[in-house]
């Protein structure tokens, strides 16, 4: 058996401690360990965005990170978001623009809009385009999912 | 007494979100990867590492001795394992050779990923290696090596079609040109990798929770595979991440998790790497297409010769079959009199092709469309005069013996070239091609037809619906259509909703149980909205009945003088309140006749089977469009930028404004992604790029503006009205891409994909020659 070694870590408001292999990615974690499965699988790559959380207030793919790294940092994924009533404006104008369709790959979206809502909360559509330039979407194209960031934004640019 | 009155309120056009969107944005939607069944065990499969070669030796051996593991199995160990696909030409694990890159020969079930994939690695594999063919025109040549021993030649498929005399219609041509054109490897790149988790109950029932899109006709492809009653299988769909065709077919894992179910009877789960996704997956017919056209001074299409060589790969699946909707647009989207259309697909040792949105459709329109330009341009006329003197309209029979009921073809082209201001646009970009400056801009315009009410290609084109309402008068609709993203189940209850009069929020929609939902074919061909839709009305109104006649005789008034509104029962003259439906369905229920309203229904659109030849009027209704591309080209780069779109569809009617505008955009970025970014590279039959690194997908920052109008024709046998228009959008693009780069820089590049070094070297030949 390979390697393991406990962490604690808060994941989405609560402490959590858990005992990992030194090998698994923090996606890996969060699904199979946790059965937290908000976080997809896209390319395992750090090329989809699919897998996106945020961590210690930055946007991370969790395919690319280590489990055993989560270790005493802040983790928040889509199923914190989710029970976050202050994401529910962007999750609303989600469902509302029409960015969801197959909606694999809109836990990622909805991670990194709110990264970058944090960041930046009156985000251009420019700036929103170059925001989830890392997340792909087969279905949309992309323009509803700009649309309902900028409706949160507020921004008419 | 209140005197409560309650307006007609139709949600037909409006924009409803999808049903199922606020689940997925918030992660709690399962795909077939969130799923785990109890006691399930993870399936994993070895995959050739040989491109054409004899299988001498496989040892499973050290793989069965791994702790954790509890079946290895190859070909010798499901002596009872049947051929699928179109052509019944491929085993699901290899025993005998490996035909390309993506071949299963053996497979491993094991407590997790991770043992089942330390187990494949311990399977050793002695080869014999066989001469190849990776160029489709080698697999035709005197003396190839056979992929498939079972054939006396490589030609795995031929069409042959015809209406006229092409030869008369080269007699009467003034100009005739002839192109060859060349479309190359692209995949579907679902964002939800393939998977599928596979259980026997305690009396040999199939459970498969499966990411098909036709789930009623692979019940019974699994049956005749496993040689077992199709009754004792049931198919389950989770939530499917994206399928634009790609699940039309049975693939080898499936049948590979349900022999491993079977050897360990133990549930089996068996999910793609991304990796896996690229190399295991169908692609889009790469295509070799000679295109010969003819026309008179006046700009009357005389006659189209077509000669097509599709790259089959090493297996048979739908893409060898696209066919069908190519000689669709050679025949019958402009008017020709004479046409003759052949292809030939060929094994090689290439990947092989599946159905991929549009099905063909791309690869004929890239051809169609750019000899229209050139075609004008030889006879000196504008090419936009020259499509509308060309162009169908309504009421036409075209040679294969297509009918348009309706048709908005030329209201496409003028509404796409005004608003886009193609004439003026291309004129002016034309003249400043000799311009100083590397930054060129074009103008391109291309139009489409496709099938828009369904396809009948199997027995039946139909979809059966079973519909109830409880006591509380919330409707359940269970509906055979699948939902693969595309907001099937949305439409479907807004068109229950126009008939009951019930809120959206009174509807559920059910679709994705064989056990539980009536047939259909499946997602495929436009269909579902139409036929599904179709269905789901036919049902709703047998409720509707039911319930007003119920109404009338409690009412004193006639049955067609009652509507149903809101929830309520009403006057439909004045929309006065009689009763809330929920009141009516419980005195019905609770009364001495004890009913419920409960109806079925199954729809099979009027269309008829083509002949031996082709012909017939394959679908109810036919979606046309057209879309203007703008584009920037930088000479010195070879950078194409899609700058904006104008897309002008006839989609019979809009149901849901937010739905269908969400189709055509992501069609259109489909499309651009088609024409310029992305490439399967496939290299003697080793796939180079099977990451999405490599292989370059449309990110947001690169999308172009877009300007989506609707041409709505009101289609007499469309559900409201509409037609199919899920395929539509993908269709133009290339082809219009390659018109605006010729608009631009005065070159013509009959090959795809429009990637800078492609480009480059099209627009300087001499250099790019001079460097090789």
């Amino acid at each position: 058996m390979s390697l393991t070694r406990e962490i604690a870590f808060t994941l989405n408001g609560s402490l959590r401690n858990v005992t990992v292999p030194v090998t698994m990615t923090a996606l890996a974690m969060l699904r199979d360990v946790l059965r937290l499965t908000g976080t997809k699988y896209g390319c395992g790559e750090g090329e989809c965005g699919a897998c996106t959380i945020i961590v210690d207030g930055r946007s991370v793919n969790a395919c690319l990170m280590f489990a055993v790294d989560c270790d005493g940092r802040t983790v928040t994924t889509i199923e914190g978001v989710a029970a976050d009533e202050a994401s529910e404006p962007l999750r609303q104008a989600m469902v509302d623009n029409g960015a969801v369709q197959c909606g694999f790959c809109t836990p990622g979206m909805v991670m990194q809009s709110t990264w970058l809502l944090e960041q930046n909360p009156h985000a251009s559509r420019d700036e929103i385009k170059r925001g989830l330039e890392g997340n792909l979407c087969r279905c949309t194209g992309y323009k509803k999912l700009i649309d309902a960031v900028a409706a949160v934004s507020g921004t008419n640019q | 007494m209140t005197t409560k009155t309650i307006e007609k309120n139709s949600l037909i056009g409006r924009r409803i979100p999808k049903m199922d969107a606020p689940d997925k944005a918030s992660g709690k939607t399962r795909y077939i990867g969130d799923l785990n069944v109890s006691g399930q065990l993870y399936g994993k499969i070895l995959r050739s590492g040989r491109i054409h070669a004899r299988i001498v030796r496989i040892d499973t051996s050290k793989a069965k001795a791994l702790p954790g593991v509890h079946a290895v199995i190859t070909a010798a160990d499901v002596p009872d394992q049947r051929p699928i696909g179109v052509n019944k030409d491929h085993m699901p694990l290899k025993g005998d050779k490996v035909r390309s890159q993506r071949d299963e020969i053996a497979a491993v079930a094991a407590d997790s990923e991770e043992i089942a994939e330390e187990a494949l690695k311990l399977i050793e594999v002695e080869y014999e290696d066989l001469p190849t063919i990776f160029d489709p025109r080698d697999a035709l040549k005197p003396g190839a090596p056979l992929i498939n021993d079972f054939k006396k030649d490589n030609v795995a498929m031929v069409f042959d079609y015809s209406h006229g005399d092409v030869a008369q219609g080269e007699a009467e041509s003034d100009v005739v040109i002839e192109d060859s054109f060349e479309l190359h490897y692209v995949t579907h790149c679902c964002m939800g990798v393939s998977g599928v988790i596979a259980e026997f109950d305690a009396s040999g029932n199939l459970l498969l929770y499966s990411n098909t899109q036709v789930p009623f006709l692979h019940k019974r492809e699994f049956a005749e595979l496993l040689n077992i009653d199709p009754g004792r299988i049931r198919i389950i769909q989770p939530p499917i991440g994206g399928g634009f065709g790609s699940k039309l077919d049975i693939y080898p894992f499936e049948p590979i998790a349900i022999f491993l179910a079977r050897a360990t009877k133990r549930p089996v789960k068996l999910m793609f790497t991304r990796e896996e996704e690229f190399l295991a997956s169908p692609t889009r017919q790469p295509v070799i297409l000679t295109l010969r056209s003819g026309v008179r001074k006046d700009g009357s299409l005389t006659f189209r010769t077509v000669d097509t060589l599709h790259d089959n790969g090493a297996y048979t699946s739908w893409g060898a079959t696209t066919p069908f909707v190519m000689m669709q647009t050679f025949s019958s989207l402009y008017r020709v009199e004479h046409c003759l259309y052949k292809t030939t697909a060929v094994y090689t040792n290439n990947p092989y092709a599946g159905s991929f949105r549009g099905y063909g459709n791309l690869q004929a329109t890239f051809a169609i469309e750019q000899h229209m330009d050139k075609l004008a341009e030889a006879i000196g006329m504008d090419p936009l005069e020259f499509r509308l003197k060309n162009a169908q309209e309504a009421g036409e029979v075209t040679g294969q013996g297509m009918h348009f009921k309706t048709c908005g073809f030329k209201d496409c082209i003028t509404t796409a070239a005004e608003r886009s201001d193609y004439q003026a646009k291309r004129r002016a970009y034309k003249a400043a091609q000799g311009a100083p400056g590397s930054v060129k801009r074009g103008v391109g315009i291309a139009s489409m037809l496709h099938v828009g009410g369904g396809a009948k290609i199997y027995p039946s084109d139909g979809c059966g619906t079973i519909l109830k309402l409880d006591d509380f008068a919330h409707v359940t609709v269970m509906t055979g259509a699948s939902e693969i993203g595309q907001g099937s189940e949305t439409v479907l209850a807004q068109l229950v909703c126009e008939e009951l009069g019930v809120p959206l929020g009174s509807v559920t929609v059910v679709n994705n149980d064989t056990d539980i939902t009536p047939w259909d074919v499946g997602v495929h061909a436009s269909r579902t909205t139409f036929i599904a839709g179709n269905s789901a009305i036919g049902a709703a109104r047998k409720a509707r009945d039911k319930i007003l006649n119920a109404a009338a005789k409690v009412s004193n008034l006639a049955a067609g003088d009652l509507d149903l509104r809101d929830g309520f029962i009403v006057r439909a003259s004045d929309g006065q309140v009689i009763m809330p439906l929920a009141k009516m369905l419980r005195s019905l229920h609770f009364s001495d006749k004890a009913e419920l309203v409960m109806t079925t229904h199954y729809y099979e659109p009027p269309s008829v089977h083509q002949d031996k030849g082709f012909k017939g009027d394959v679908s109810a209704a036919y979606a046309w469009a057209t879309q203007v591309v703008e584009v920037e080209v930088d000479t010195d780069t070879g950078i194409v930028t899609l700058l904006k779109v104008w897309a002008a569809h006839d989609v019979g009617r809009v149901l849901n404004r937010l739905g269908i505008e969400g189709q055509i955009e992501g069609g259109i970025v489909m499309g651009q992604g088609y024409a310029i970014t992305e490439t399967l590279m496939i290299e003697n039959g080793v796939c180079k790029n099977p990451n999405f690194r490599d292989y370059k997908l449309v990110t947001a920052p690169e999308i172009p503006e877009m300007d989506i109008t609707f041409i709505e024709t009101m289609d007499g046998e469309g559900p409201q009205g509409a037609k199919g228009v899920g395929e539509a959008p993908a269709i133009c693009m290339a082809a219009a891409v390659a018109n605006a780069i010729e608009n631009a820089t005065g070159t013509r590049i009959y090959k795809l994909p429009f990637t800078p070094e492609n480009v480059y070297r099209a627009l300087h030949p001499a250099l790019a020659e001079a460097a090789e």
